[in-house]
């Protein structure tokens, strides 16, 4: 537990430790102090809001990153039933570090797609550390096909620190794959609901990004360019992310006053992490809600919707011409 | 330690003298070769399309000079040039740097789009230009090249892109990875109109350029020694990718890797060019 927790979390997991420490003492002699035990928990609940109120950009991008946080398989586990995975990409591989597959969402088939970290340091390789390869994305795009096929909506999670850039994906093509996804995921006739649920970096993400909903779990972020590597080319001190994260302004909140996303989803107070089943309910009801939306639009308004959405991302001026 | 220290600065007095000899000549007269240091006599150059003559090292062009040895003469009109950045997310330094890109450029973006004609066929045509914030696609960057591709489904012409470019820009953050998104979009609506896309990947074209419109074209051209990648060598470094092998993202690494379909001389590129679009030419 103390291992898992960020530098701003550390008045609240005091806190959380005095609070386990006193129901255990209270179990083990049999002693009632729930009114303390209450009192404490309060006064912890209003010290997360405090905290969680003045997040920077920074702290954002650490919950983000937050080891204990949800990912792609804890929700689908929690959201949906009948999980099949199908793996490979036919090509050359199957990426650890997108899993997808078939799910029953509410008793209604649909297709999942998602980028996939690890929890322990074995994990955690396996997976890439969440950083997809060409295979990965391809992998994505044959299931995204089948589903579209099938005429099933497709739900994409997105939480990558970047895209694979090592000589194997080099090789392989990961710029041709991430710009085939963009490209075919365009013309899909299915629905697609994109939700970053938490990292969600640059090419690597927009990868599996191009949907008809764009929602963002609250402490989520979404940038162009992972803050320390901002810094890294505009100061050459990779040190300065959090510089460079307030300058980016990475944050779900952000994106959403842009007019780039269409939704910020709530998390339980302190994060994701603090309460799955909490998290899971509400990114649920959220897609759940995104979809019957959706389901009002035909086929060839999936693709039209998609491309009117993000043909109207830019922020430009126009001068007169003489 | 101390001895390397003193070589290297000798060794950049040394060159600092070769300069100053150099800049003691009538400006803009010779101009050195960056890959094999020969000095060349700049109008020679010029002849030869900026292409060194010792080791054909293939000098980076400007958007005008680019389209003054691409096109037919006086075909081009330029398109959208009205379009201009705006800072939106108050990002440090942004303007000095985009007033640096003009001072550079001679643009007020890093794409300069239009209709062109080449060996006879008309065409919609983008050319990027490096001096211009490294050819990084911003808001402005992104609308030129989808507005181009439906351009060229309003007036059945093929799209042509010349590409060089850094990536995303990130001076304003999220949007310009919405143009990577935006622009392989419109490719794609216009992959559909029958018509053909050409793209071509000079010195160098990286990242979020890369890694969209750029790797969607029906035909893929590189130039020679063109560095051609997703993930720029300072980001790779940070990330620490073992060390590449030599040739590693040169244009001859994604031939040989079969990521575009030739690696062609500038001098051969506008015959090419016309020879192509004859093929492709609706019928």
């Amino acid at each position: 537990m103390a291992l898992n927790v960020l530098d701003l979390e550390k008045p609240i997991a005091e806190l959380d430790k005095n609070i386990a420490a006193l129901k255990t003492v209270s179990e083990e002699e049999g002693v009632d102090r729930s009114v303390e035990i209450a009192e404490l928990e309060s006064q912890r609940d209003n010290l997360i809001s405090q905290i969680f109120a003045n997040l920077s950009a920074w702290d954002k991008t650490l919950i983000a990153r937050h080891p204990s946080r949800p990912y792609t398989l804890d929700y689908i586990r929690a959201i949906f039933d009948d999980f099949i995975e199908l793996h490979g990409d036919r090509l050359f591989a199957d990426d650890k570090a997108i899993v997808g597959g078939f799910a029953s969402l509410s008793g209604r088939p649909v297709m999942i797609v998602g980028h996939q970290k690890g929890r322990d340091l074995k994990e955690r390789q396996y997976r890439n550390f969440g950083s997809a390869k060409p295979e990965g994305y391809r992998k994505a795009l044959r299931l995204m096909k089948m589903a579209e096929k099938l005429g099933i909506p497709i739900i994409s999670f997105i939480d990558t620190p970047a895209a694979d850039c090592s000589f194997g994906s080099e090789e392989r093509g990961i710029s041709e794959a991430i710009a085939r996804n963009m490209y075919e995921m365009s013309m899909l006739t299915v629905p697609v609901v994109v939700v970053v649920i938490g990292e969600g970096g640059s090419g690597g993400a927009i990868g599996l990004a191009v949907g008809n909903r764009i929602l963002m779990l609250e402490h989520s972020v979404y940038s162009v360019i992972p803050p320390e590597s901002c810094a890294a080319i505009i100061w050459r001190d990779p040190t300065k992310g959090p510089q460079a994260a307030e300058c980016l302004k990475i944050t779900a909140q952000h994106a959403l006053e842009n007019g780039l996303i269409d939704e910020i989803i709530p998390e339980p107070l302190g994060g994701a992490h603090r309460n799955y089943d909490a998290a899971a309910a509400s990114l649920k009801a959220a897609v759940i809600r995104n979809l019957e939306e959706l389901s009002e639009l035909s086929a060839e308004d999936y693709a039209k919707d998609r491309y009117a959405k993000f043909r109207n991302m830019g922020i430009f001026g126009t001068e007169p011409q003489e | 330690m101390a001895p390397d220290g003193w070589f290297r600065r000798k060794g950049n007095a040394a060159g600092k003298a070769a300069r100053k000899h150099l800049d003691a000549l009538p400006d803009g007269l010779w101009t050195k070769c960056p890959k094999c240091g020969e000095i060349l006599f700049s109008k020679e150059l010029e002849k030869n399309l900026k292409v060194c003559s010792k080791c054909s090292y293939h000098f980076k062009l400007g958007a005008v000079e680019r389209l003054a040895i691409m096109v037919d003469e006086g075909s081009f009109v330029e398109t959208d040039a009205g379009l201009v950045t705006i800072n939106h997310l108050s990002f440090p330094d942004y303007e000095s740097k985009l007033a640096k890109g003009c001072a550079n450029s001679g643009l007020n973006d890093g794409m300069v789009s239009g209709t062109a004609s080449i060996g006879g066929h008309s065409v919609v045509i983008c050319v990027a230009d490096f001096g211009f914030m490294g050819g990084s696609m911003g808001s402005v960057y992104g609308e030129k090249i989808s507005r181009a591709f439906e351009r060229g489904i309003e007036t059945g012409s093929p799209v042509i892109i010349v590409n060089t470019s850094g990536g995303a820009r990130m001076q304003e953050g999220l949007v310009s990875l919405m143009q990577m998104a935006k622009t392989s979009a419109a490719a794609a609506k216009f992959g559909r109109t029958g018509l053909m896309y050409i793209s071509i990947l000079t010195d160098p074209t990286m990242a979020g350029v890369h890694a969209s419109f750029a790797m969607l074209a029906d035909i893929i051209i590189a130039e020679p020694g063109a560095l051609i990648g997703f993930a720029g060598q300072r980001v790779a470094a940070q990330a620490q990718v073992i060390k590449p092998p030599q040739g590693f993202q040169l244009a001859e690494f994604q031939l040989e890797h079969g990521m575009v379909d030739m690696v062609l001389p500038r001098r051969d590129m506008k015959d090419t060019l016309a020879k192509i679009l004859a093929m492709g030419a609706r019928r």
